[in-house]
């Protein structure tokens, strides 16, 4: 049987649908089995409960938190929370001293290292670099090394009940023991030759050491960073006793900014002697993870972050690059730190004047992202340690949550009743249509659960009830139109298509109003508004979707059946109830005259 | 249930038609008292905000056997001692129950710390206090508002090139703030506690008082285009028939929109109680009817009155009333209706060919004849001149 060619096109469309919605559900099913997708969406902090983070400051001595700082700390948590996904979490001080993160669900453990890690990224010059051992033991593990007391790990915090910091930089790491020192900077494109802790060096550090005893004699104050006065002889003690290959070995270290600094790769494969910092982390304008591009374009496997500095850093990094380049190895090293602990020192070998860096490490391409985003946000005022973990329970009832599904049904019932019997048989189009909505929204829900950690709390329910009225509100306006055509005594063919034309554009103006609102809100709110913002601009797409892909097909194709093109009278286009101005001439402006076919016109197809 | 077909009949032609515009007195003045209401809520009981904004106390009830019934005996023994302190409870890990309160006093925190300790059956050492700050502090406040501004900005901009008149974004913006005003006051007024959950609320509000002003925007933007080019309705003649017309469409939509929290709110208050589902379905419940309500009697009259001291729009009111004179000084929809402008282009000839075909026809019942000229054909194509005029 051949397709009546007024059918053509809407089949198409609802082909369309079809397909959207099977690849949608595809994709679910797919996630579900293959990855950790789950088919109920992800409910949030208010319904589901989920994890407390209790984070105490690391205070070195008897230092006090000013309410300002921990407000500001609280601020960049509250953005590196919203960075992992729209899961509306909640960040408070408690008893103007600590932070509690309240996280939906149970965070992994990278996630809130990264919360809470300080991130404070410092440029500094390489002094003087020798292998991260002392006593190294043919097996490796140099655990045992006696000389690895003494003052570094003497001031432990009193509120630190773990030792966190060089855990958290290692779990990050996975690339292999053996693999040489991380990273260059892109213009540098040689990796600083290294000696891996398996080598035994005594020797190199020694040499690396000697250069600074004739200096130290010499001027008292330094002429620039790389001067090499600044190593004084507690320095040189401090450096040849470090043990980088020990737990908590920098736990306490003093990092001020001005002076020089004694530390370890966070490999724990290369020890230091940086001089003061040059370029600081705020100076940071961007950050962004990827994969380094090759020299065709293609990305390669190797993790890069980018940076771009503001002016006043474009002008401190290109001072520094242009002295470095000029000096002696290790002097012309650069090295990078983050948390007082070199991420990378490479070689400068030419001068940077562009404000563009790009640092490659160690890194996954998640622990490159995360880190990417916390030095976007700018760095902690403060080192925070985790005090407590726990579980805790939803704040609303699970009552809560039943009622409302128990109202959602209701109150579609009655919508479904109402728009039978305002609109009769097209009605049914109405309830379809918000079916068909309601099982794309659980799709997506489901789907951004599981990509971008969406989750429901009560508003977002509620929100979600309320979409059905704006819904339904497309449909109503479409039909209305219909009806005004139908009551300019236009046959129903012609009246779904010029009303279509007309509801169209509202429908596509209001929504794109919506959609406006829930992008602004989005890009530029924080937390429980961005959730919000999630949510209406889901709506509405999902209802211009339905709208364009399914009602008009639909109403388009039951406009050629004898129900309601003939305008039955259950069909809720009756034309003499609606009071059409039958066969009559209609003057239609502008010398114009609008005459109405006879309804016969209606089925013949003769129009085309 | 009333059957609004026959209603919209009337009101679609313009044989029944409500005066919109022209009572605007009305409608101010019920707005008026609305926001008067609303400023005195707002002014003299204040928003009760939630510990999520201004922070509070927490108790802390270590080392118990936490039962099913724990919520309920935590939340008797705080009300118990300080009856406003609008308690949350949850669990934490499996032995420790958490009560966040509003912020109290020094001698209140001790008596709930005991009142807790009694009624969990521990001693009030076990019951730490401490206070919270708040989770939606003033950073995320000021955030929410900046993004608020400049989505303002952005929407009066998008209305003002889509409508082509900067009036219908003042006109639409002023709804909205009316709109936000009124429930933000009501709250205030009922006096229940703001959450951030009802912040969500207010936002919904927004969302959909805007989408409620387009809708009906839209059709006055029809209407009085039409107007314009035929002259024979004023502005505000034009604009009141598109309320008119939309009016059954507005009242369908609020309807729709409204069953589905009216059913919350009513299993809210049957079944819960006060709670985060109460207080937003109440928040969108008023939101949602004032948004409506101010479309159709605010945000059109306001627009009108912008726009009918311009010009062009008295000389319009002008030749409408001269029309209407000769035609006996009743205003029809035909007079307003749509005509076919340029079609669009993907459907060059389906509904159109049928009403061209008619006019080639010139069938009985036509008003006044027309030029044969435009009889001719559907259309007059350019006819190339011979070389020799070139």
């Amino acid at each position: 049987m051949a397709i009546n060619p007024y059918n053509r096109k809407p089949l198409k469309v609802l082909a369309a649908l079809a397909a959207v919605s099977i690849g949608l559900y595809g994709l679910l099913f797919a996630a579900v089995t293959w990855g950790d997708a789950q088919f109920k969406p992800k409910l949030g902090l208010d319904l589901a409960g989920g994890t407390q983070l209790v984070l105490a400051p690391r205070l070195v001595g008897n230092a006090k938190v000013s309410s300002d700082q921990l407000n500001q700390a609280r601020d960049i948590i509250v953005q590196r929370v919203d960075a992992n996904g729209v899961a509306g979490a909640e960040v408070t001080t408690s008893g103007g001293r600590n932070i509690v993160v309240s996280m939906p669900g149970t965070p992994p453990k990278a996630t809130e290292d990264a919360i809470r890690r300080s991130s404070q990224m410092q440029f500094r010059p390489v002094l003087a670099a020798a292998p991260g051992t002392n006593q190294p033991v043919p097996t490796g593990t140099s655990t045992t090394g006696g000389t690895a007391t003494g003052t570094p790990t003497g001031k432990a915090t009193g509120t630190a009940t773990k030792p966190a910091v060089p855990t958290a930089t290692g779990a990050a790491t996975t690339t292999k023991a053996g693999s040489a020192l991380p990273g260059a900077f892109v213009r540098a494109t040689t990796t600083p030759a290294t000696g891996a802790s398996t080598t035994p060096a005594p020797t190199a550090t020694t040499g690396a050491v000697t250069p600074t005893t004739p200096a130290t004699g010499g001027t008292a104050t330094p002429k620039d960073a790389s001067d090499l006065a600044q190593i004084t002889p507690q320095l040189t003690a401090a450096f040849q006793q470090l043990d980088c290959s020990k737990d908590g070995v920098l736990d306490g270290i003093v990092d001020d900014p001005a002076k020089p600094l004694v530390t370890c790769s966070d490999t724990g494969a290369e020890k230091y002697i940086l001089g003061p910092v040059e370029v600081r982390g705020d100076q940071i304008k961007d950050a962004v993870a990827g994969y380094q591009p090759l020299s065709n374009g293609q990305p390669s496997n190797i993790v890069e972050i980018r940076l771009s500095f503001n002016s006043s850093g474009t002008k401190a990094f290109g001072n520094v690059t242009k002295r470095l380049v000029n000096l002696e190895d290790p002097r012309n090293r650069f090295a990078v730190t983050l948390d007082s602990q070199v991420l990378t020192a490479p070689t400068a070998q030419a001068a940077i004047l562009d404000g563009q860096a790009s640092i490659t490490g160690s890194f996954t391409i998640q622990s490159a992202r995360d880190l990417a985003n916390q030095l976007k946000f700018g760095a902690l005022p403060l080192s925070f340690d985790l005090q407590t973990r726990d579980e805790i329970s939803p704040t609303l009832g699970s009552e809560q949550l039943q009622m409302g599904l128990v109202a959602g049904v209701i109150g579609f019932a009655l919508v479904f009743l109402y728009s039978l019997g305002q609109y009769r048989a097209l009605g049914l189009v109405t309830v379809a249509s918000i079916i068909i909505a309601a099982l794309l929204t659980y799709v997506s829900i489901a789907l951004l659960g599981w990509s971008q950690n969406f989750r429901l709390d009560m508003a977002g329910v509620t929100g979600l009830i309320v979409a059905i009225g704006v819904t339904a509100d497309s449909f109503i306006v479409y039909f209305e139109r219909i009806r005004d055509e139908v009551r300019e005594g236009r046959p129903l063919r012609a009246a779904v298509d010029t009303g279509w034309r007309r509801a169209r554009r509202t429908i596509l103006a209001a929504d794109g109003v919506n959609f406006l609102a829930a992008f602004v809100l989005y890009l530029l709110a924080s937390s429980n508004v961005r959730g919000f913002a999630f949510t209406l601009g889901l709506t509405t797409l999902i209802d211009l979707l339905v709208v364009v892909l399914f009602t008009h097909p639909v109403v388009a194709l039951l406009s050629s059946t004898k129900f309601f093109g003939g305008g039955h009278r259950w069909s809720g286009l009756d034309p003499q109830r609606l009071g059409a101005k039958a066969n009559r001439a209609r003057y239609a402006g502008r010398g114009r005259v609008a005459m109405p076919a006879p309804a016969s016109a209606t089925s013949d197809g003769s129009a085309l | 249930m009333i059957n609004f077909a026959a209603l919209g009949n009337d009101l679609y032609t313009g044989k029944r038609s409500i005066d919109f515009v022209g009572r605007y007195k009305r409608w101010y003045l019920l707005s008026g008292i609305f926001i008067l209401l609303a400023t005195l809520g707002l002014v003299f009981q204040g928003l009760n905000l939630s510990l999520e904004f201004s922070g509070g106390s927490e108790f802390r009830v270590s080392k118990v056997t936490v039962s099913d019934t724990y919520e309920q005996t935590a939340k008797d023994a705080v009300t118990s001692v300080a009856p406003a302190a609008a308690p949350e409870v949850t669990t934490i890990g499996s032995n420790t129950v958490r009560v966040q309160t509003e912020k109290l006093s020094d001698a209140q925190i001790r008596d709930v710390q005991s009142s807790l300790a009694k009624a969990f059956g521990t001693t009030a050492g076990d019951v730490s206090a401490s206070f919270v700050g708040p989770s939606w502090g003033a950073s995320v406040s000021q955030k929410a508002l900046q993004a608020l501004a400049v989505f303002l900005a952005l929407v009066a901009a998008v209305m003002a090139i889509y409508f082509r008149t900067w009036k219908m974004a003042v006109a639409g913006l002023a709804a909205l703030i009316h709109d936000l005003f009124i429930t933000v006051g009501i709250y205030a007024l009922a006096g229940f506690e703001v959450s951030p959950a009802t912040m969500i609320g207010f936002l919904t509000i927004l969302g959909y008082s805007l989408y409620d002003t387009v809708v009906v925007f839209d059709k006055v933007r029809e209407n009085t285009h039409e107007a314009r080019g035929n002259g024979r309705m004023s502005y505000a003649q034009a604009a009141n028939l598109a309320v008119n017309q939309t009016l059954v469409r507005s009242i369908n939509t609020t309807v729709v929109a409204l069953l589905p929290i009216a059913a919350i709110l009513v299993i809210g208050f049957l079944f819960l109680g006060p709670g985060t589902l109460l207080d937003l379905a109440l928040a969108l419940f008023v939101g949602i009817a004032v948004g409506a309500y101010s479309s159709i009697f605010i945000a059109t009259p306001l627009l009108v009155h912008m726009r009918d001291k311009e010009p062009e729009m008295v000389e319009l009111a002008k030749k409408a009333h001269r029309y209407q004179a000769r035609h006996g000084g009743k205003v029809l929809a035909s007079d307003a209706a749509p005509v076919e402008h340029g079609r669009d282009e993907e459907q060059p000839e389906d509904a159109g060919s049928l009403e061209s075909a008619g006019v080639g026809a010139s069938a009985p019942g036509v008003v006044r004849g027309t030029h044969k000229y435009a009889t001719s054909g559907p259309r007059n194509q350019p006819r190339r001149p011979p070389k020799s005029r070139r």
